[in-house]
């Protein structure tokens, strides 16, 4: 039999659904798919097959950056030595309410 | 860093409960493990559509053939699920389908075996997605992430299967002599079968140590299997079913129950080929490949139809 050639699966796509109004679109997965439309009705059929989502995004893989786990570090830096940004490093006298 | 080093941390991190993600540095051995894994799985949900797929069409209800289709769909959904999630560690979804169709790949042993009556659909949900449940529950704590997230959604849906299944064999014990006996001929032929899905003894199992250690399984077969028999035995007993094991008794001071000796050498058997539908289940893959080869076609040929005149309408 004849194989098929993995060039032609369609480009991968990666799923977001919002699982209901008001909320952020979240990762579900990702598929594969020849075009968008295609890819939004397959996400459909296979993300969504229980009332999971209110709206879905398709976005072709490829073009997604990432930060990398290697430069985490120097990455994230920046912000590690900044605990004044956080509530809890300040002080609030006894007895003062609503701060 | 040093190789050494990297697996160091690599270990550390694991150690820790932190999720290994795609792009980060791996073992070879963990991706070459996960891959095997991942991809042996997805193919299992696959060839898992044939048996139950042979009997959409003989459903004795609109119910229960509404339901039968709604579970075969969900596994072609869960062959996707871990496709992708397979496909994170480089490999691509088309090559392992051609690792499948070629027959260089593994799939469960549970699925060589034959579905003759409908009281074997009802088996199927009840014992094989009931053994899968316990398997991936477990899975889902392992260490990868987007082999851990799949089996989550996995597990949600299977519940369905599980209940569905058992709906089946439980209105079947209960229903006429005729019926009982459907049941119990079904369990007959599946209760080993799924005891030896969930793989070969700890002692005996080639790749438990390792997996074990990366955390990709976080318990080993045996403690698998025996959730899984703890469980089942009472639904059987509820049933009124009787699970055929001469042998099998409950251990007062342990709280479990004790099965006979599994015949190890029919697992391995029907690994290497030699079930009673093997060769069938992958034919069948082939013609579903070749005779769906015209959608896939007509799909890009749609999609490229569709850019070039958005390109002429935009020129």
């Amino acid at each position: 039999m004849n194989n098929s050639n993995p060039a032609d699966q369609g480009p991968l796509w990666e799923v977001f659904i919002q699982a209901k109004s008001g909320i952020p679109h979240k990762h579900a997965g990702s598929l594969h798919a020849p075009d968008a439309e295609m890819a939004l009705t397959s996400a459909r059929d296979v993300y969504t097959r229980r009332g999971e989502g209110n709206s879905i995004w398709v976005v072709p893989s490829h073009l997604i950056v990432a930060s990398t786990e290697q430069d985490a570090e120097s990455f994230f830096d920046p912000a590690d030595d900044k605990v004044y940004r956080h509530p809890t490093f300040y002080e609030v006298p006894d007895g003062v309410k609503y701060l | 860093m040093e190789l050494e080093e990297r697996n160091r941390l690599f270990q550390e991190k694991i150690d820790s409960g932190q999720k290994i993600e795609a792009k980060e540095w791996m073992p070879a051995n963990y991706r070459k493990q996960l891959t095997r894994m991942i991809s042996q799985h997805a193919h299992s949900e696959i060839v898992g559509m044939l048996p139950e797929g042979n009997w959409i069409s003989r459903a004795p209800s609109l119910r229960r053939k509404a339901v039968l289709l709604a579970k075969v769909q969900d596994e072609a959904g869960h062959g996707l699920y871990l496709y992708s999630a397979a496909e994170t560690l480089g490999i691509d979804r088309q090559t392992m389908i051609n690792q499948l169709l070629e027959g260089k790949a593994k799939y469960s042993s549970i699925f060589n075996y034959p579905t003759l009556s409908w009281a074997d659909i009802g088996a199927i949900g009840w014992l094989v997605d009931g053994a899968a449940i316990v398997n991936q529950t477990m899975l889902a704590r392992g260490s990868y992430g987007p082999y851990s997230r799949a089996m989550v959604r996995i597990c949600k849906e299977e519940s369905f299967h599980n209940r569905q299944g058992y709906e089946i064999m439980y209105g079947l014990a209960k229903g006429t002599k005729g019926q009982l006996e459907m049941a119990q001929d079904a369990l007959n032929r599946w209760w080993w079968p799924s005891i030896q899905m969930l793989g070969p003894s700890d002692a005996d199992s080639v790749n438990s140590s390792e997996t074990m250690r990366w955390q990709i399984k976080v318990e080993s077969n045996d403690a698998v299997r025996q959730r899984f028999i703890d469980r089942t035995i009472p639904q059987a007993i509820a049933a009124g079913l009787t699970i055929p094991d001469p042998d099998l008794k409950f251990n007062e001071s342990t709280g479990h129950w004790e099965i006979g000796e599994i015949n190890w050498t029919e697992f391995y058997q029907v690994i290497k080929g030699h079930g009673p539908c093997n060769r069938k289940r992958i034919n069948d893959r082939r013609k579903a490949e070749e005779e769906g080869a015209w959608v896939r076609d007509a799909a890009v040929a749609y999609a490229e139809k569709k850019l070039k005149l958005t390109t002429q309408q935009a020129a």
